[in-house]
């Protein structure tokens, strides 16, 4: 009895979490489109629904009736693994994204770790699906996704090593708190530049769109997708970009907290300003995807192993001499 | 305590079956599939029995980025139309002396660390890097680490960085006649080294590009 009412409290818990992520993902790709557009000077989608808020739910609807096509040559099983690996991976991570100091699925140790370890298994969705379809452009897609995910996570890597320098624990709300005084994004403000740009790389956006490059290869990894799987893999990309947008935010942009710790902003619940935060990185996102050009695959290897790893590497060294230098350094 | 057993039998029953299906799966894909999600289920263990830096890094490490190299030399290689010519030919049997030889070696050890672990525990002196209670498994693995044994960690890192530098070497090859960009040469190039304004005579052309 008691297991039940345990499982019952935490699947209450997890539906109140992934319900609204699900649904910011839906608007996200609405909010996405219509910055696009207004960059280019177009309107963008406008029809369905008041300013065509409705947009991503007749998307979703067309895409749930459209015929689901398994190619014959294709290996069935981890083909259909492939979108489901995406999705479910995208979603897990949002367990530890703390909303406030206690509004939290679960408030574990090693929280930052836990998210970097599901962003960097976020791989294997596209390697599946692109060998799984047994064809050339789908395979060419997800040869050069894997290299430049496993590139950038490199150099994502080190810059968390320089935020938990100042922090001195792993768990996401001790990272929050620490940014009680100063906000990460001004004394690092170069790693939170170069974590924007690999956030970017990592979840497979423009500039960095390479593995889906509609020129050279049709639509890389998704190609042979159709219906409800292309689908899975859309709402998985956009999860991902939300959640790194989340750990940009806790990372660097101090979380939960208000940025004016006074009276009338400190009534104003912490869940809101992470959304508030979330959606800025996110328009800055979008606004990069309409602005940047994309690049060549020779030039984003050299900027993510010969550019970037140097130059967190140094902010490390630099930000750990200057910590012990003034006796600065986080105690337990 | 119901609970944990049955969460430890799921994970360790998905750990061995994969383990063995690693070796006995015929397509190579598979195998790094089913390596994949060994790794997985063993991480999950070590979560269980309270590691969890372990069994993040274990993720981080094996499953986010060595597993991705298996996955990428198999599928590249098309190892499994190599391994069934290999099996064809009699190059397959001199190898298997020095296979059998390594994976007893391996056995013995594996028993001789279990054995003394079980009836002799005092041998390991466990009780010295024991948890304190407060301290997270991050921080005292760390104190451990950069204290005790910081001679043995950094020659493990020099060793690591020695296999990367041969590793390197070994496969590095200077090819002639490979076009290369320079930034800087790009980003300052004037427009008089770009364009030349010539005047043309009519019926006589000019010669570009020698």
């Amino acid at each position: 009895m008691e297991y039940l009412n345990i499982i019952f409290q935490e699947s209450y818990k997890i539906l109140f979490l992934l319900v609204p992520v699900l649904v910011s993902v839906a608007m996200i790709v609405w909010l996405d489109r219509r910055v696009w557009a207004f960059v280019q000077k177009r309107q963008g989608p406008n029809v369905v629904g008041p300013f065509g808020l409705l947009q991503s739910l007749a998307d979703a609807l067309k895409y749930i009736f459209k015929e689901i096509i398994i190619p014959a040559s294709s290996n069935k099983v981890i083909f259909i693994l492939a979108p489901i690996i995406t999705m479910t991976l995208a979603l897990i991570a949002w367990a530890v994204i703390p909303f406030g100091v206690e509004q939290v699925l679960a408030d574990i140790n090693v929280g930052i770790l836990y998210i970097f370890a599901v962003s960097s298994l976020g791989v294997y969705g596209i390697i599946m699906g692109g060998w799984a379809s047994n064809s050339k452009y789908p395979f060419l897609g997800a040869i050069r996704s894997a290299a430049q995910m496993v590139s950038y996570e490199v150099s994502i890597g080190i810059i968390i090593i320089n935020v938990l320098l100042c922090v001195g624990s792993l768990n996401l709300n001790d990272i929050v708190i620490a940014q009680k005084e100063m906000w990460f994004v001004i004394p690092l403000f170069p790693m939170f530049v170069i974590f924007f740009i690999s956030a970017l790389a990592e979840t497979n956006r423009p500039p960095f769109d390479l593995p889906e490059a509609e020129a050279e290869l049709v639509a890389g990894y998704q190609t042979e997708y159709s219906g409800m799987m292309y689908a899975m893999f859309w709402l998985g990309e956009y999860a991902n970009i939300l959640l790194m947008c989340a750990l940009g935010s806790i990372l660097f942009l101090g979380g939960w907290l208000s940025p004016i710790d006074l009276y009338p902003f400190n009534l104003i619940p912490g869940a809101f300003w992470l959304i508030f935060k979330i959606l800025f990185l996110f328009i800055l996102f979008a606004l990069v995807k309409a602005i940047v050009p994309r690049y060549r695959y020779d030039q984003l290897m050299r900027l993510g192993w010969k550019i970037f790893l140097p130059l967190s590497l140094t902010y490390v060294v630099l930000t750990a001499s200057y910590l012990f230098y003034f006796n600065l350094l986080p105690t337990i | 305590m119901i609970a944990h057993a049955i969460f430890f039998y799921f994970f360790s029953v998905i750990a061995v079956v994969s383990a063995i299906m690693v070796t006995v799966s015929k397509n190579t894909v598979h195998s790094v599939f089913f390596l994949i999600l060994d790794f997985i289920s063993i991480s999950c263990l070590f979560i269980m029995i309270g590691a969890e830096f372990l069994g993040m890094i274990m993720l981080i490490v094996y499953v986010g980025a060595v597993a991705v190299l298996f996955l990428f030399v198999v599928m590249m290689l098309n190892v499994a139309q190599q391994k069934n010519q290999w099996f064809v030919s009699k190059d397959s049997s001199r190898h298997i002396p020095i296979g059998l030889l390594i994976s007893v070696i391996i056995f013995f050890e594996l028993i001789i660390v279990i054995g003394g672990w079980k009836y002799k525990p005092d041998l390991f002196n466990s009780a010295k890097s024991s948890l304190e209670n407060g301290v997270s498994n991050t921080h005292s693995l760390g104190q451990v680490l950069y204290t005790d044994y910081i001679h043995v960690f950094q020659i493990s890192g020099m060793i690591l960085l020695i296999a990367m530098i041969g590793a390197i070497v070994l496969t590095f090859r200077q090819r002639e006649g490979v076009k290369k960009q320079s930034y800087l040469k790009q980003i300052s190039r004037e427009r008089t080294e770009g364009v030349e304004v010539l005047e043309v005579a009519s019926n006589k052309g000019v010669k570009i590009d020698d």
